[in-house]
């Protein structure tokens, strides 16, 4: 998503949301990722208003004081920025990819099934299967933090099952022109 | 990897991540970077414990995972060429910087009344905002980044500082430091109607 990206091409402008649009990204947030309020709080208080940063291609960022802190493709779901990701790793979900797939991870492709079923790789077991169109962290072998952020394609059950093609879609990595952009 | 349920009432502490100060990875992605040299350089200078961790025989041999080694030898190779080509591109990239042009412009806005637009100091790292507010400061007038005719950022100062700007950068002050002064292009901009003579 974020493979090119360049905020002063790329921005098309910012606004400060109304309150109500602010309650509702609040509720979605805390209904979509594993975090309680007082976490998102301590995140994004709830007197400081988030600045809505509007992108080529239906992209939209938030960011708080100019650090983007989540960002949603059309009326997607929301995603945490990376560096987000990265201070509270248990916001998303995890899969996790083999220390082959790593760089091809870093060239911006999309992350084939074998590379999560492998011996490296790791999907939630059955009990916890998450649909496809779920945001999650990209782990990587042998690593101890995320390496980027994507949405399933396949429910990991799918994955582990056709075991061939795209099973997660990139949405953003470290390095990536998004990766660049620390304060908006 | 499950994580721990937060607690009712306390927010959860965020990590503390360490980001190269080189290729701005997690120090522990360095590896796949363009830059692993100059990264490992870094690191055992800035927190040689760290280096320890990621670069010593053990863990080069812990971190092989469930890779083969053929694969491992490919990753090594592709890194390498990987870092000679960045290094390529810094290079040229560097070389296109030194040839940027700064242009300092004079522009008459009525009779006797000059600003001074000063463009191109972001090809050298220079924060605009931050020179805008050091050139107010220095001059005590008002400067401001603005976009200009063609959509690029540019310093506007009031008043005709020009000669001085040109002096600035020709003594690196502050942080106009490392703008070459060979690069500079002082243009005038007369206003366009009637004779400009009185100036
Ligand atoms: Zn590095």
């Amino acid at each position: 998503m974020f493979k090119k990206f360049q905020p002063s091409i790329d921005v098309s402008g910012q606004t400060s949301l109304k309150s109500s649009v602010q309650r509702s990204i609040r509720s979605n947030i805390l209904s979509h990722w594993k975090i309680d309020v007082e976490t998102l709080e301590q995140i994004w208080p709830k007197k400081e208003p988030l600045t809505l940063v509007k992108c080529r291609e239906h992209i939209s960022i938030y960011s708080l004081h100019g650090e983007p802190l989540f960002f949603q493709h059309f009326d997607g779901p929301f995603f945490p920025t990376l560096r987000l990701l990265h201070k509270y790793p248990f916001l998303l979900p995890t899969v996790r990819i083999d220390r082959g797939a790593i760089r091809f991870l870093l060239a911006g492709a999309h992350m084939m099934c074998p590379g999560m079923t492998s011996a490296g790789g790791y999907l939630p077991p059955p009990e916890s299967a998450l649909p496809a169109g779920s945001p999650v962290a990209i782990h990587a072998e042998g690593k101890e933090h995320a390496v980027g952020i994507g949405l399933t394609k396949l429910g990991t059950e799918e994955i582990k099952k056709v075991n061939k093609g795209v099973g997660v879609e990139t949405v953003t990595y470290i390095g990536d022109d998004f990766w660049a952009v620390q304060s908006i | 990897m499950a994580s721990a349920e937060p607690g009712p009432s306390q927010p959860v502490a965020p990590i503390q991540i360490l980001y190269c100060g080189v290729c701005t990875f997690p120090v522990e992605y360095c590896e796949f970077g363009s830059h692993i040299t100059r990264c490992k350089e870094w690191l055992q200078k800035e927190h040689p414990p760290l280096y320890d961790k990621y670069y010593s025989e053990e863990a080069l041999q812990a971190k092989l995972g469930t890779l083969s080694l053929e694969a491992q030898t490919k990753l090594e190779e592709d890194t390498a060429k990987k870092e000679a080509k960045a290094e390529k591109k810094a290079d040229a990239a560097l070389k296109k910087k030194m040839a940027s042009q700064v242009t300092i412009k004079r522009i008459e806005r009525n009779k006797r009344k000059y600003v001074t637009a000063i463009h191109g100091l972001e090809a050298f790292d220079v924060d605009l905002k931050k020179a805008a507010k050091f050139f107010a400061q220095k001059f005590a007038t008002g400067a401001s980044v603005t976009k200009n005719a063609q959509g690029f950022d540019e310093i506007v100062v009031q008043g005709d500082v020009s000669g001085d700007v040109v002096e600035m950068i020709e003594d690196g002050v502050g942080l106009l430091k490392g703008v070459p002064k060979d690069n500079i292009v002082e243009v005038e901009e007369k206003k366009k109607k009637g004779g400009a003579e009185g100036a």
